[in-house]
């Protein structure tokens, strides 16, 4: 099969042309070594059916970004048969500056000028016969949007040259030296001569790194600036070809993207609209309260719950199907879009477990089999699943932005704030994004161009909390206020996520002044116009995200959800750990009384499994924490939960109330009681925790190695080797700020000795950085002294 | 008169002469169309007074002072 590369630049509609082309048949991958994706199909509505690669958007073939050094290895290396360059019309100018870099490559090019339908909306004309001459090279008009012209330019592609010399526009006084340089890598014997000799006038890194480049490339240059001249004989080339062959109709008056750009960036409206948006877009995702509908604080709350008896407020309802639909939508309260369909999702997946845990009853599987399917199996799936719907209504609206070109705006807006840090504002999104999964964030720092910018990013996404780690949060301040009679929930929560930001922030100076430093990244970057989002695209945009999580969590999560079930259930010597509750029940009937009305296994003896064993193992690295050696016997619990916490970040609530029947000395109904709030409690008044130790537990989790499935993404995203010391960092950064917390809590005055040890270790950064203070000369002065 | 196009206000024009700086941000600007000869629109500042937009080359552009700072422009 003969393959097709298809090279043009971002935002110029390459991926909805790739998508007519291909439809079904694409695929994605990466490119080997680097975190971009690479896609292919097959195009097979012609005679012959052909290979599609699609490029990366690029602007130029420049060594500087990993995206131009792939596509442009990708055509000298893997030769395809031909290149199809997409040209957007309506931005001719600087799209053919690429394109004028291409036709030096010996390899056909094929031009595909997109975007004709809103030239002709415009009134502008095109000559593209006259293009056709000027270039050398098949010109079709298409639109692919539209998918207008789509069949003639594939049957130019599939009667295409076999093969096509390079050629170049420039000329003048660069003809003479050019082809000095060509002549140097033909006696070499490379191959595209003529653009490794361009190349190497425009002083490319890669191609200086040739042998004997540079003696060359300085006896040509002779002093000369060529690179800048080249770049602009490029673009002189252009307008005195082709500003002919486009004739466009003056305007004067503000365009409709002009007069919106002016309110989304402008000086009063920019930063409050864009907060607006972000609070629209958490709020449709998550609120159990669409609008403030039901009142802005509890006690303003008028709508009745539907199955609740009249007296406590409700409408006295039977539970069947259908009214179970209903209390998906509306409940005490209208939810949020969000959280609807994560309900709907909740209802199957219900009857699903029911079914499976009924069938195995009926086959009389052992009760191990039993919760082994229903447990970790289907439980693991579920736990995912139940995710799904929040994180891809997040994706719909992070795409909406994308799609509309509103996303480089927000990064225009905000780049001021981030440099002060050392990174660019397109930082920000993929920060924002870890508000809701840390997983699509992680991925989302493809955008950032810098890697040490990336790698920092990547590395304090974990710190802005979670959607899973906020039932965390909740519980574990209900269980405070239960237990001590103080604090306010609320307060709590919203504490803990502004802890989180200021760990962010102090992380992000910290490693950009010492292990990651390097220049602020450039922002020199492209604002699109403002465009409608096609709904297509939209799907396309939302499923690429979203694919990501659903591998990760099909593989990394369900895994981790077994082995820590595993772990969980089963003592060292592989008895099984979990019990009949009616089996106790009739046994003992005076300390089991409150089983009285359970069914179904519950895990007594957890202290008796292998995890609990872990957990009084690791114990005592807790004591500097506050939940270690000092709560004796049963300080191992909140170690256990912490690995637990590990496989999913909820799992840490879900530990504490299966852990609090072993603190507590007999099973409660946590559900009954009040549910995670009350195991919470129990886990609290049980252990004899101190609130600066509960409070240090709950950053601890925040800010440590996140969920396994967000590690495996930071693996897989993070340059080679930067992964273990992101770990490192994790656990560090978790260990200290909790142990602060903890001890600055419990006895103040350690806060001194806490910022005379700060004081010290910013001086000693500061005084490295200037060059006063080298660890290495120390070290060996010493070493010389001692001999 | 010769200025920097960092140093422009909102709403002015003119052609650049050169662009000054170096390696990775010099080519950048060369790639998206800031060369010699070719006219810049400053369009106006973000809400936080840097970075900036122009228009070059029938198209939004936004860069940061410290990176304008390096474009000379004859002005009109």
């Amino acid at each position: 099969m003969r393959t097709f590369a298809l090279v043009g630049n971002p935002n110029c509609g390459k991926t909805t042309l790739f998508n007519a082309l291909t439809g079904s048949t694409a695929h994605v991958g990466n490119w080997p070594g680097v975190t971009v994706d690479k896609r292919e199909g097959v195009y097979k509505e012609g005679e012959e059916k052909l290979m599609i690669i699609d490029l990366p958007g690029i602007y130029s073939l420049s060594p500087y970004t990993p995206e131009e050094v792939i596509s442009r290895n990708f055509i000298l290396k893997e030769k395809p048969d031909g290149i199809i360059n997409i040209v957007d019309a309506t931005n001719l100018e600087r799209n053919l500056y690429l394109t004028t870099q291409l036709l030096e490559i010996d390899v056909p090019v094929i031009i595909a000028l997109n975007m004709m339908d809103e030239i002709d909306k415009s009134g502008d004309k095109i000559d593209i016969k006259a293009l056709e001459k000027a270039i050398g090279v098949p010109v079709v008009a298409i639109s692919a949007l539209k998918k207008s012209g789509i069949k003639e330019l594939m049957h130019r592609v599939a009667f295409a040259e076999k093969e096509r010399c390079g050629k170049t526009v420039l000329d003048g006084v660069l003809e003479g030296k050019i082809e000095r340089a060509r002549q140097f890598y033909e006696r070499e014997g490379a191959e595209s001569p003529l653009f490794h000799a361009v190349k190497m006038l425009e002083s490319d890194e890669i191609e200086l790194a040739h042998n004997g480049a540079k003696e060359v490339l300085a006896e040509i240059a002779a002093g000369d600036d060529l690179e800048a001249i080249i770049a602009d004989e490029r673009y002189k080339y252009i307008s005195a070809n082709f500003s002919s062959a486009k004739t466009s109709v003056r305007r004067d008056v503000l365009t409709k993207s002009d007069r919106i750009d002016k309110v989304l960036t402008g000086r009063v409206w920019a930063l409050p609209l864009f907060a607006v948006i972000l609070f629209l877009i958490f709020h449709l995702t998550f609120s159990e309260n669409l609008l403030y509908l039901n009142g802005f604080t509890e006690s303003q709350g008028w709508m009745p719950t539907l199955f609740d008896p009249v007296e406590e407020g409700g409408l006295g309802w039977q539970e069947n199907f259908g009214t179970k639909l209903l209390a998906c939508i509306y409940d005490g309260a209208v939810f949020s879009p969000g959280v609807i369909f994560t309900n709907l999702l909740n209802l199957i997946l219900g009857y699903v477990s029911d079914g499976v845990s009924a069938f195995i009853s009926v086959c009389h599987g052992a009760s191990w089999v039993e919760s082994l399917v229903v447990d970790a199996v289907l439980g693991g799936i579920f736990s995912v699943l139940g995710f799904l719907p929040q994180i891809l209504t997040l994706f719909l609206a992070f795409s909406i932005l994308e799609d509309t070109g509103y996303m480089a705006r927000v990064a225009f807006v905000l780049d001021r704030i981030f440099r002060r840090f050392g990174l660019s504002g397109r930082a920000f999104m993929p920060m924002i994004m870890g508000f809701g999964c840390s997983l699509p964030a992680i991925i989302n720092t493809r955008t950032l161009a810098d890697e040490k910018e990336r790698t920092a990013t990547v590395r304090v996404i974990p710190f802005f909390s979670c959607g899973a780690k906020l039932p965390v949060l909740t519980a574990m301040a209900g269980g405070i206020l239960a237990v001590f009679g103080a604090g306010n929930v609320d307060a709590i929560t919203f504490g803990m996520y502004i802890a989180g930001i200021a760990v962010a922030i102090c992380s992000v100076l910290l490693m950009r002044n010492t292990t990651l430093k390097g220049e602020t990244p450039p922002f020199i970057m492209e604002l699109p116009a403002y465009r409608l989002p096609g709904l297509k695209n939209l799907m396309l945009h939302l499923w690429d995200k979203t694919k990501h999580f659903v591998k990760k969590a099909f593989t990394v999560i369900f895994a981790s959800t077994v082995i820590i079930w595993l772990l969980q259930s089963f003592s060292w010597n592989w008895e099984f750990l979990l019990q009949d509750a009616q089996e106790l029940f009739a046994e003992d009937p005076e300390k089991w009384v409150s089983l009285k009305d359970i069914e179904g296994l519950i895990n007594v003896r957890a202290g008796e499994s292998i995890l609990g064993g872990l957990g009084m193992l690791i114990q005592p690295l807790f004591t500097p924490l506050g939940f270690g050696a000092q709560l004796g016997n049963f300080g191992w619990v909140f170690a256990v939960a912490a690995i637990t916490g590990l496989a999913a970040k909820e799992n840490v609530i879900a530990t504490f109330g299966a852990l609090a029947a072993v603190v507590a000395g007999q099973y409660i109904d946590w559900e009954a009681a009040g549910g995670e709030v009350a195991s919470a409690a129990a886990m609290i008044g049980g252990t004899g925790i101190t609130v600066p130790a509960i409070i240090a537990f709950i950053i601890f989790n925040m800010t440590t190695i996140p969920c396994f499935a967000a590690c495996a993404t930071a693996k897989a995203e993070l340059p080679n080797g930067k992964f273990k010391w992101t770990l490192l960092f994790w656990v560090v950064t978790s260990y200290l700020v909790s142990a602060m917390v903890y001890t600055v809590g419990s006895w103040w005055w350690t806060v001194f000795i806490w910022l005379a040890v700060t004081a010290v270790a910013i001086t000693l950064i500061v005084l490295r950085n200037i060059g006063r203070f080298d660890i290495v000369k120390i070290f060996k002065k010493k070493n010389k002294g001692a001999e | 008169m010769i200025k920097m196009l960092s140093d422009f206000t909102a709403g002015e024009r003119g052609k650049i002469t050169k662009v000054n700086g170096e390696g990775k941000i010099r080519r950048r600007l060369l790639d998206m169309g800031v060369t010699p000869l070719a006219q810049v629109l400053m369009r106006k500042k973000a809400p936080l007074g840097d970075p900036i937009e122009i228009t070059v080359r029938g198209y939004e552009l936004t860069l940061r002072k410290a990176e304008a700072a390096c474009v000379e422009v004859e002005t009109e």
